[in-house]
């Protein structure tokens, strides 16, 4: 009764406050646009553990899937390997490069994890974590995907499937070059 | 003695890391890197900077940012170079415009709105006495609250 002159104050508070946390609710905390889509990727150039030279600068013309992982990322990393090796061998002959960067780890269990799934696309290490700056990576699993004009296309979070691939390399595919 | 011996063996051996450190970074100020650190969210941490964080991932970022001061960027060209990667995300204060100016505004706002609401409340509140005194206690309904008081007495 004292405060009915102020009635109309509550609905003007509560209302801004509903629709922001409307707002909140509607966007997923867990989702971070990564602003590198559609940018020019970065340029690198590692030691693979076969010992040879792999950089960015020399796949250019061809669809790059880039894929972070560790062998301390258990289980995603561990679920996604046999998908990784399958799209390569799927796509190794239609222009794609598939390239596995292992950030954080230790060379002999990451030596582990190469030969437990049998991955015969390149895989490098990247024991400063320059790579992983670069490309905006905060956790493991990550894939990236990148066009024949070197721009990242499609960002992947988490664990890679066959399906999520193709979808995103058949449409690259179809780009002209 | 043994204790002794380990103590000093330690010592020599954060003083050698110290010294190979300064080695590398002999150029850059560690105050600047670690403030540029401290404004960085680390990646693989919950609301942790990457001053603050033990994590190898921060010691890493920390390393890029030495190197970029070293290379002769400003410290607002290091943390531009964070930004570019990760997004505003990667800095632990939302930059003060355009939607994240609400996270400075609005605590303000609900502050002076509360403050207003009190004051009037309180105005009311204050003056109530002084206007609408409570009516007297009509003679029947005080002999009935004598007796219910004294029946609860009783038992």
């Amino acid at each position: 009764m004292t405060l009915r002159g102020l009635r109309w104050a509550i609905p003007a508070a509560v209302l801004p406050v509903l629709a922001l946390l409307t707002y909140g609710f509607w966007t997923d905390p867990k989702e971070i646009p990564s602003p590198l889509l559609g940018r020019p990727a970065a340029a690198f150039s590692l030691a693979t553990f076969d010992g040879g030279p792999i950089s960015l600068e020399g796949l250019r013309g061809k669809v790059v899937m880039l894929n972070f992982w560790a062998s301390w990322c258990v289980p995603a990393c561990y679920d996604e390997a046999p998908a990784v090796e399958r799209t390569w061998r799927a796509y190794k002959n239609q222009g794609v490069m598939v390239v596995g960067i292992d950030i954080q780890d230790k060379e002999e269990a990451a030596r582990q994890f190469l030969a437990r799934f049998g991955h015969t696309f390149p895989n490098a290490p990247d024991p400063r974590g320059r790579v992983s700056v670069d490309y905006g990576v905060y956790g493991v699993p990550e894939t990236f995907f990148i066009d024949r004009n070197g721009r990242v296309r499609f960002k992947h979070v988490g664990a890679l499937t066959d399906e999520i691939a193709r979808r995103h390399l058949d449409a690259l595919l179809k780009e002209p070059a | 003695m043994r204790r002794l011996l380990e103590a000093a063996a330690l010592t020599a051996v954060v003083l050698a890391a110290l010294q190979g450190r300064a080695a590398v970074a002999a150029q850059v100020d560690e105050r600047v890197v670690h403030e540029v650190a401290a404004q960085l969210r680390c990646v693989v941490c919950q609301s942790l900077s990457v001053a603050d964080s033990p994590s190898e991932t921060a010691n890493q970022m920390r390393q890029i940012i030495r190197e970029r001061l070293a290379a002769g960027e400003s410290p607002e060209q290091v943390r531009a170079y964070f930004v570019e990667k990760y997004g505003e995300w990667i800095l632990l204060s939302p930059p003060k415009s355009g939607f994240n100016l609400l996270v400075w505004v609005v605590p303000f706002v609900g502050l002076g709105v509360g403050l207003v609401v009190v004051v009037l409340a309180l105005r009311r509140w204050s003056r109530k006495p002084a206007t609408a005194a409570s009516p007297a206690l009509d003679p029947v309904m005080r002999e009935r609250i004598r007796r219910e008081m004294s029946e609860g007495d009783k038992t």
